[in-house]
C-alpha cells in the first residue's frame, strides 16, 4: 500500500520554504491560540505525560502504603481518594489524551490532509483539558476530600460524598466534552479529507483505528455523561435514580456506567493496536499480514464491546442465563483479538526484523498484552469470577491490558515518530533501557498481583492479612523501579527535541505510509496540496 | 480547503453532534428500558437459577425414589405430605400435595425451607412450582392442600437412586402473633 505521489515535492517545497508562514503569535499565546494539528498533537502529548506523572505519583503514594500490612502512611480515607483519582487521572488524562496527541500528529500526514477538519475545535478540545485535570487535583483538598468511591463511581458511596464528587462529576462533564469534539474531528478528516486515490482500504492501521474509536467516543461518552449527571441530580436535586432511599436503584447504575465502561476499554487500546500494527510491519519490513482482516477485526470488536459489559456484574445476582449468555459473549470478543494478535505474529513470520527500541515495546505489548486477555478470559467465566470479583487479580488484570497495553503501544509510537517530530534520532541506547526496565518493573508490580488476587486479597483496601506481605512488597519495590524508569523517558525525549543526530525524512527502512514523505522534522503546514495515492 | 469541503465538513459534524446528542437520551432511555427489558426477558429475578427445567428426555431406564419429609419449627401448625414417596423417572414432570393445617384462632405467617438429601442431589432437583416460592398465610383454623410440581434432572449421577426432600416450616417474624394470644408469657 505503499503511495507514490506526484504532488509530493511540490508540498515539501512550499512547506519547507516558509514554515511559519510569519502570523501566529508567539509564546504563549502562539500555544493558546493555535489551531495546528501538529501543535495540538504536541500539546496533547506534553499534558498527557504530565498527568501520568501526577496518576503515578497516586500509585506510588497507594503501592507505599501497601509496603506493609497495617496503616502507616495515610488514611484509609485518603487512600480510597487516591485509587479513585489514579483511575480517573491515568484513562482520562493520560491514556485518552496521549493517543488524540497521536491522532493530531499523525492521522492529517497519514491521509495526505492539510490540517484536521476543524482548527478552532480542536483548539478548544485541548483547553477543556487542563481545567477538568485542575478541578480533579484540587478536589483533593476541599473540605471531604476528593471522590473515593472508585473510579467506577458506584452509587450509594457517590450519592453520600462530599464537595469532591461534584468536582468529579465537572471534570468527567468537560473531560467527555473534549472527547467528543476531538472525535468528531477526527471522523470527519478522516471521511472528507483524506488525500485523492487514498481509499480507506488503503488507509494506514493507525488511522483506521482512531475512526472505529472515535465512533466508540461519540457512542458511549455521552452515556457516561448521562450517568453521573443522574448521580448529580441524586444528589442536589431529589431525583432518585439510583439512591435506593427513594426507590432508586443502585444496580442499575452499574449496568448504565459499564454499558460505557466496556466500550471505554477498548477505546483505550485500539489506537495502540494501530500503532503496533504499523511498528511491526515497518521493524519486520515486510507489510502488515492480513490488513483486510486487521480492519474487520478491530469493526468486530468495536461493535462486540457494547454486548458484554455485565461480566463486571457477575456478582450482582443476575438469573444464571443471564450470566451465561454474558460469559460467551465475553469469550467471543477474544476471537478477533486473536485475529490481530496472529497477524502481528505472522507479520514477523520470516520478516527481517530489527529490534530498535519502537518494536522492542511493540513486541513487549504482544507478549503482555496477551497475558491480559488471558486473565480476562479467566475472569470471564461466571464461575470463576464469583471468586476473583473484586481481588487483585483483576488488579492485575487490567494493568496487563493498559499498562502494557496502551501504554506500552504509546511508548512504541513515541519511539517510533519522535523523529518525524523532532527531526532527531533519540538515543537508540537509552531507550532500549527505557524498555527493559519498564519490562522487568512492570512485571514485577503486576504479574505478583495475580497471585495475591487468587488468594484472595480485596483490592482498593489500605490494609491486608499478614500471608500476602511478601509480594505486596516485591510489588512496591518493582512500582518505584518501573515509575523511575519513566523519568529515563522524560529525558530521552527533552534530549532528543534539544539535539540528536538528525533524522532524515524516512528514519526506519522498513516504514510505509505519507508520513515518511515529509522532511524531518516534519514542517508547520504539510500536504498544503494534497498528494495522490496511487 | 474548498468551500465545498467546508460545507460537507460542517454536514459531517452536525450529524456527528445529532448522534452523540441522541446518545446522551439513551442513557437516560436506559432507565425505563431496563425493567421493561428484564421483564419481556423473564430476567428480573436475582440469583435464580432460570435454565429451562429439563431436556425433553425422559430416561425411563432408571427410577428414582422421592421420599418426602415434613417439619415445623415450634409453629403450631400441622404440616405433612399427603404421599410419603413416589417412584418417577428422571425427566418426567410429577405433582405431589402437602396439606397444612393452622390450628390457632389467630392468623399466621410461615415460610417453607426445602433441604435434600443427599445434598448433591439438589443441584438436579428443580421445582417449577412450589409452595415454599412464596410466605403462605393461614386464616384462624384453616386447612390448605398445597402442590409441589418438580421434575428430576436426567443429569442425576447413577448411584442415588433415593432422594429426600424435606421442608420446615418456620414462622415469619414481621407477622408474629404476639399480642393477645399469650398474654402470660410476655413478662
Ligand atoms: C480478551 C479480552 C478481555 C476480556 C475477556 C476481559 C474480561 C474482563 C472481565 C470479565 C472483567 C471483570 C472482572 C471483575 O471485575 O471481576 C474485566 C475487568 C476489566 N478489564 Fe478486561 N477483558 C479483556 C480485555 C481488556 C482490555 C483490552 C482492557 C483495557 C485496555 C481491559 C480493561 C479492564 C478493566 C479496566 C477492568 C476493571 C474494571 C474495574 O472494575 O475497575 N480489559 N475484564
Ligand atoms: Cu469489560
Amino acid at each position: 500500500m505503499n503511495a507514490t505521489t506526484t504532488a509530493n515535492g511540490h508540498a515539501e517545497g512550499h512547506a519547507g520554504g516558509h514554515p511559519d508562514h510569519g502570523h501566529q503569535p508567539a509564546g504563549l499565546m502562539r500555544w493558546l491560540t493555535t489551531t495546528n494539528h501538529k501543535d495540538i498533537g504536541t500539546m496533547y502529548l506534553w499534558f498527557s505525560f504530565a498527568m501520568f506523572i501526577v496518576g503515578g505519583c497516586m500509585a506510588l503514594m497507594i503501592r507505599s502504603e501497601l509496603f506493609q500490612p497495617g496503616l502507616q502512611i495515610v488514611k484509609p480515607e485518603f487512600f480510597n481518594q487516591l485509587t479513585t483519582l489514579h483511575g480517573l487521572i491515568m484513562v482520562f488524562g493520560a491514556i485518552m489524551p496521549a493517543f488524540v496527541g497521536f491522532a493530531n500528529w499523525m492521522i492529517p500526514l497519514q491521509i495526505g490532509a492539510s490540517d484536521m477538519a476543524f482548527g478552532r475545535m480542536n483548539n478548544w478540545s485541548f483547553w477543556l483539558l487542563p481545567p477538568a485535570a485542575l478541578l480533579l487535583v484540587l478536589s483533593m483538598f476541599v473540605p471531604g476530600g476528593a471522590a473515593a468511591a472508585g473510579w467506577t463511581l458506584y452509587p450509594p458511596l457517590t450519592i453520600q460524598q462530599g464537595m469532591g464528587m461534584d468536582m468529579a462529576i465537572f471534570a468527567i462533564h468537560i473531560l467527555g466534552m473534549s472527547s467528543i469534539m476531538g472525535s468528531i474531528n477526527i471522523i470527519t478528516t478522516i471521511l472528507n479529507l483524506r488525500a485523492p486515490g487514498m481509499t480507506l482500504m488503503k488507509m494506514p492501521l493507525f488511522s483506521w483505528t482512531w475512526l472505529v474509536t472515535a465512533y466508540l467516543i461519540i457512542a458511549v461518552m455521552p452515556i457516561l455523561a448521562g450517568v453521573v449527571t443522574m448521580t448529580l441530580t441524586d444528589r442536589h436535586f431529589g431525583t432518585h435514580f439510583f439512591s435506593a432511599a427513594g426507590g432508586g436503584d443502585p444496580v442499575l447504575f452499574q449496568h448504565i456506567f459499564w454499558f460505557f465502561g466496556h466500550p471505554e476499554v477498548y477505546i483505550v487500546i485500539i489506537p495502540g493496536f494501530g500503532v503496533v500494527s504499523q511498528v511491526i510491519s515497518a521493524f519486520s519490513r515486510k507489510p502488515v499480514f492480513g490488513y483486510a482482516s486487521m480492519v474487520y477485526a478491530i469493526a468486530a470488536i468495536g461493535i462486540l464491546s457494547f454486548t458484554v459489559w455485565a461480566h463486571h456484574m457477575y456478582t450482582t445476582g443476575m438469573p444464571i442465563s443471564a450470566q451465561l449468555y454474558f460469559m460467551y459473549a465475553t469469550m467471543l470478543i477474544a476471537v478477533p483479538t486473536g485475529v490481530k494478535i496472529f497477524n502481528w505474529t505472522a507479520t514477523m513470520w520470516r520478516g527481517s526484523l530489527s529490534f530498535e527500541t519502537p518494536m522492542l515495546f511493540a513486541i513487549g505489548f504482544i507478549f503482555l498484552f496477551t497475558l491480559g486477555g488471558f486473565s480476562g478470559l479467566v475472569l470471564a467465566m461466571a464461575a470463576v469470577d464469583v471468586q476473583m470479583q473484586d481481588t487483585y487479580y483483576v488488579v492485575a488484570h487490567f494493568h496487563y491490558t493498559m499498562v502494557a497495553g496502551a501504554l506500552f503501544s504509546a511508548f512504541a509510537g513515541a519511539y517510533y515518530w519522535l523523529p518525524k517530530w523532532t527531526g532527531h534520532m533519540y538515543n537508540e541506547k537509552l531507550g532500549k533501557v527505557h524498555f527493559w526496565l519498564s519490562f522487568i518493573f512492570f512485571n514485577m508490580t503486576f504479574f505478583v498481583q495475580h497471585f495475591l488476587g487468587i488468594a484472595g486479597m480485596p483490592r482498593r483496601i489500605p490494609d491486608y492479612a499478614l500471608q500476602f506481605t511478601e509480594f505486596n512488597q516485591i510489588s512496591t519495590i518493582g512500582a518505584f523501579g518501573f515509575g523511575l524508569s519513566q523519568l529515563l523517558f522524560l529525558y530521552i525525549a527533552i534530549s532528543c527535541i534539544k539535539g540528536g543526530e538528525k533524522a532524515p525524512a524516512k528514519p526506519w527502512d522498513g516504514a510505509e505510509g505519507l508520513e515518511w514523505e515529509v522532511p524531518s522534522p516534519a514542517p508547520h503546514h504539510t500536504w498544503v496540496v494534497q498528494p495522490i495515492v496511487k | 480547503m474548498s468551500a465545498a469541503t467546508g460545507a460537507k465538513n460542517w454536514r459531517t459534524l452536525l450529524r456527528l453532534a445529532a448522534f452523540s446528542v441522541l446518545m446522551f437520551g439513551f442513557g437516560y432511555a436506559l432507565i425505563p428500558l431496563y425493567p421493561v427489558m428484564c421483564k419481556t426477558l423473564g430476567i428480573n429475578q436475582t440469583g435464580v437459577d432460570d435454565r429451562p427445567a429439563v431436556s425433553a428426555q425422559v430416561d425411563e431406564t432408571r427410577s428414582v425414589v422421592v421420599e418426602f419429609d415434613s417439619n415445623v419449627h415450634g409453629m403450631p401448625w400441622k404440616f405433612r405430605p399427603l404421599v410419603s414417596h413416589v417412584t418417577v423417572h428422571p425427566g418426567a414432570i410429577t405433582q405431589v400435595s402437602f396439606e397444612v393445617v393452622n390450628t390457632l384462632p389467630t392468623p399466621v405467617t410461615g415460610q417453607a425451607i426445602p433441604s435434600y438429601g443427599p445434598p448433591l442431589a439438589a443441584e438436579y432437583f428443580r421445582k417449577l412450582e412450589c409452595f415454599c416460592f412464596n410466605k403462605q398465610t393461614l386464616k384462624p383454623g384453616e386447612r390448605r392442600e398445597m402442590p409441589v410440581v418438580f421434575v428430576i434432572d436426567p443429569a442425576l449421577p447413577k448411584d442415588i437412586s433415593t432422594v429426600t426432600l424435606s421442608y420446615t416450616f418456620f414462622e415469619v417474624e414481621g407477622n408474629r402473633r404476639t399480642a393477645g394470644r399469650n398474654p402470660g408469657a410476655s413478662a
